[in-house]
């Protein structure tokens, strides 16, 4: 009988060495990941009361945290709650984080491994834990120019430094009031967020970086970009611009907004073609340069990498793999090409930093409470798009295109202005999206701005589109040339 | 003489109560250490009812050791201050939910309900009692054996009761537990006792016709077709609680338990097999069939689909201790509300203590497994061999059950965690099975021919005879 009693005994001690083994497993390695997890109580609560350190544009915070006598210890607080929302996010009990306050949290919270030395000394020092400051790129002036111009509309301004990719200014409206999420009554918080997701016109959704749109014209600047780069155009070079244009495999011809040819000539030079917005034009040169060498170009722009991880933007797209006439299309910015905002945004930055495309970035520093710098940012070229020589002469042609163009709306007095309009239709019972892309000064870019207003009630035009989009822009601009 | 320096030692007989004296000292005071940090951290005073505690439990302690002086002096040292640590710090831990459920209800305005700790130390002393009991009145366990039949009988009616209408109550969707005079009781626990003196009694008897081999298979004897009888039976009885009683846990206890002694009795691997085979055919059979056992599997390899899940509040209780826990008073098992007390006082530990203290624990429960097999294999009759391996295993299985399925190693069966666990008929038939368990290591390790002091001569002789 013993032996199978010293048997049992050692069935008893794996089994028990199992249990040992599991729970090593849970609470030594798979902890991290179980703290993570959103729908994790203790972690949310205990964050929840930890003295959150601000979001900053300078020194003034955006977001903070306030004491308050209830059984959180903080209020978070966002000023101007709905003009920096789609930057901030919120930071809410019932439904998490978004934005910076989700990208960043461990620096808010002060749980980063880099803050770990901070933690130790406050707990020495028996304080409360305090979390780190997050200082943003934003530009104050040009987010508030940027969100009243987009007032009563829908749409989006995203505005890059773009010598060194600073995120200056990004604003989607319809927004939210982040305040609403992070409030203590949680019954409001719970009526708000209803409010929010059920609203058809997403007010919380970020139309700047997370949303997708067809560039329409604007993206005409990638083509003409790829035109020069290809050596075979410069911006003299005449092309074909008929009224309509016949393409291939298709009885369905590409044809110019008015139904008339470019400026009056069936071969109008490039730089006419993109003062005028000439639809064929582009389309034959596209048909010339073919899909690869679009995808190429759009590519050294940044379209197919996601940017911006700070929010998590998508990354834009051009067409896998289009037959001719949906090259020609998207050598317009129809069919198939999708961007953002952003993305437009880094087009413009790129031909304006001397075909140089900085990564976008939104967070400058990060602070411990006792103001000790734990991160600085430094930009980063992200890739060179096009040669200093094409990025003047593409500058030279959006010069043209705001002083004689589509984008007089666009102009400043005193400074010169490159631009480009936009117009882009998906569908024949949907209006259009309206779209500038621009930065000024011409010599000497300090800032470069792309703004997008979704279902513009304006004609199908690029003159249209360019009448309310530009001014917008304009505005922002101003805002940080300081005109 | 130099075979006397090297063989005889282990023969001296020894009492080793001044060695539990000082272990019961050690667990005592680990256990009035827990309940005074808990009071520093919560409320920020040595709590007034530590003086309470602490007298409560090493009074009982030092009653349960006196008897043991007295009238068990070769009973085995450790299992005592184990059983003595678990409850005190079992205690502790439900004193310190009832603080965080206190605060809770206070800071949601409701009323509080009123404080387990002290039902639970209550609960300790009759456990105690119930131990002085058994320690007094079986002077021999093999008397026991004379019971056989009827602590057969008795552990089958105790294990339906529940079943009769007007005395049991569902909870949590099992009907487990009976209201009586105003109380609740959990029959299956002193079901489980009976059941093994019955078991160990009934295989002492029937082992050599057990033994027979049939057909071979794979190496294996497998016993004769007529003898698969008593495993059917145990099978059935089984299979009955978790169909009527719906009580995973207790039924895999049961049937478990027959199958080891079965195997001790008898030697035959073969039995492990067909009784491996039966338990898989019946969970497969559960599965298939009841709606409740497919929710706890899938409970079990989805935690987290249900929010706030039990499980998943375990879980992420243990995780939030990590490896050295939140300190006594500083996590929050009181999300998992009373349940903390009771089912995952495991996870509370976890996540107070940490990694660290939930190994510590889970060693303490192998210290008392396995010194209660080594009684078994001290023991000198095969009645007593089988009880205390029965009882030894018990703990083993109920342990591994209910803190595999807290820490979701396996699917959670309800099963009380022995000593710790919020609940008065489990912690006092716990007791009665350590007094048994102590009981028969007394009658094992005391020497065969009492009082005869060994001499240097008698060894040289019996050496030399050899």
């Amino acid at each position: 009988m013993n032996s199978a009693i010293r048997r049992l005994a050692v069935a008893a001690i794996i089994l028990m060495l199992a249990l040992m083994a599991n729970s090593t497993y849970l609470q030594a390695f798979r902890a991290s990941e179980l703290n993570g997890r959103n729908d994790n109580r203790r972690v949310r609560d205990a964050q929840f009361s930890v003295d959150r350190g601000p979001i900053l544009i300078g020194s003034t915070p955006i977001a903070q945290s306030k004491p308050v006598d209830d059984r959180f210890e903080f209020q978070r607080t966002y000023t101007v709650g709905p003009a920096y929302a789609p930057v901030t996010g919120y930071y809410s009990f019932l439904y998490g984080r978004l934005g910076i306050e989700l990208s960043q949290n461990s620096q808010l919270n002060g749980s980063d491994p880099s803050l770990a030395f901070r933690r130790v000394v406050d707990v020495i020092t028996n304080r409360k834990q305090q979390g780190a400051s997050v200082s943003l790129t934003l530009n104050a002036r040009a987010q508030l120019e940027a969100y009243k111009g987009l007032a009563g509309k829908k749409g989006a301004v995203v505005a890059i430094e773009p010598k060194t990719g600073k995120i200056l200014a990004m604003v989607s409206r319809p927004s939210y009031d982040p305040n609403e999420l992070a409030g203590h009554d949680l019954e409001k918080v719970g009526a708000a967020w209803k409010k929010f997701t059920e609203d058809k016109n997403k007010p919380m959704s970020n139309r700047a970086a997370r949303e997708l749109y067809p560039p329409g014209s604007t993206f005409k600047l990638v083509t003409a970009a790829a035109a020069l780069s290809s050596g075979k155009y410069n911006p003299q070079s005449q092309v074909r611009s008929p009224a309509q244009l016949e393409l291939p495999q298709t009885t369905v011809p590409l044809i110019n907004e008015n139904r008339s040819n470019c400026g009056g000539s069936d071969n109008a030079t490039l730089t006419v073609a993109l003062r005028l917005s000439c639809n064929t034009a582009f389309g034959s040169v596209g048909l010339e340069l073919g899909a690869d060498a679009l995808r190429e170009q759009a590519e050294k722009f940044g379209f197919g990498e996601r940017q911006l991880p700070e929010l998590g933007a998508v990354a834009s797209q051009f067409p896998a793999d289009p037959n001719p006439p949906q090259v020609a299309q998207s050598a317009i910015g129809q069919f198939d090409v999708q961007a953002t905002p952003l993305q437009m945004a880094m087009v413009a930055a790129g031909i304006a930093n001397k075909g140089d495309v900085m990564k976008p970035y939104l967070v400058q520093s990060v602070r411990t409470a006792d103001l000790k710098t734990v991160s600085e940012t430094k930009p980063e070229s992200l890739h060179q798009a096009v040669t200093p020589e094409v990025a003047s002469q593409l500058t030279q042609m959006m010069v043209d295109v705001v002083e004689n163009g589509t984008g007089k709306p666009g102009r400043i007095s005193g400074v010169q202005v490159a631009g480009k309009t936009g117009t882009a239709q998906t569908a024949k019972d949907r209006p259009p999206f309206a779209w500038f892309t621009a930065f000024a000064p011409a010599n000497d870019p300090q800032i470069a701005v792309a703004v997008m207003i979704e279902d513009a009630n304006v004609p199908r035009d690029d003159i249209a589109g360019g009448r309310l989009a530009a001014p917008i822009a304009k505005d922002v601009m101003e805002a940080v040339i300081g005109r | 003489m130099s075979y006397a320096s090297t063989s005889v030692i282990q023969i001296i007989p020894r009492t080793r109560r001044g060695v539990e004296l000082m272990l019961l000292i050690i667990a005592i005071a680990v256990s009035v250490a827990a309940y005074v940090n808990i009071g520093l951290t919560v409320q920020g005073k040595v709590p007034a009812s530590t003086g309470y505690y602490a007298a409560g439990i090493g009074l009982l302690a030092l009653i349960a050791h006196l008897a043991l002086r007295y009238r068990a002096p070769y009973a085995d040292p450790v299992i005592l201050p184990c059983a003595v640590l678990l409850n005190g710090l079992g205690v502790a831990m439900i004193h310190r939910v009832d603080l965080g459920l206190k605060a809770a209800a206070e800071a949601a305005g409701r009323t509080p309900r009123g404080p387990a700790a002290p039902q639970q130390i209550t609960w300790t002393a009759v456990g105690i009692v119930l131990f002085l009991v058994v320690i007094l009145i079986v002077r021999d366990h093999r008397r026991l054996q004379a019971l056989t039949y009827t602590a057969g009988l008795a552990g089958l009616v105790l294990l339906v009761l529940p079943l009769v209408p007007g005395l049991g109550v569902d909870i949590n969707g099992a009907r487990i537990w009976v209201h009586f005079l105003g109380m609740s009781f959990q029959p299956g626990e002193f079901a489980k006792l009976c059941l093994v003196v019955f078991f160990a009694g009934y295989l002492v008897v029937k082992r050599d016709v057990l033994t027979l081999a049939g057909h071979r298979f794979l190496g294996l004897d497998l016993p004769r077709a007529r003898d698969l009888g008593p495993i059917l039976i145990a099978w059935g009885v089984s299979l009955g609680v978790l169909i009527f009683e719906k009580d995973l846990g207790s039924s895999l206890l049961f049937f478990g338990l027959f199958l080891f002694l079965l195997y001790v009795a008898t030697e035959r691997a073969g039995w492990l097999l067909i009784g491996g085979l039966l338990f898989a055919g019946g969970a497969l059979f559960a599965f298939s069939t009841f709606s409740h056992v497919q929710k706890r599997v899938t409970d079990w390899q989805n935690p987290f689909n249900e929010v706030g899940g039990q499980v998943a509040n375990a879980l992420f209780g243990q995780a939030w201790g990590g490896v050295l826990g939140r300190g006594l008073g500083q996590g929050r098992p009181e999300i998992l509300q009373f349940y903390a007390q009771s089912d995952f006082i495991i996870s509370s530990f976890g996540e107070e203590l940490g990694l660290t203290g939930l190994i510590a624990i889970i060693l303490v429960y192998t210290l008392i497994i396995e010194r209660g097999l080594r009684t078994a294999l001290g023991c000198r009759d095969v009645f007593g061999k089988l009880l205390a391996t029965g009882l030894a295993m018990s703990f083993a299985l109920q342990v591994f059950v209910i803190v595999g399925g807290v820490t979701g190693l396996i699917p959670l069966t309800g099963l009380a965690t022995p000593f710790m666990a919020l609940g008065g008929t489990s912690l006092v038939a716990n007791w009665a099975i350590v007094a048994l368990l102590l009981r028969i290591s007394d009658q094992a390790r005391r020497p065969q021919t009492p009082a005869a002091p060994v001499s240097d001569e008698t060894i040289a002789m019996a050496v030399q005879k050899q």
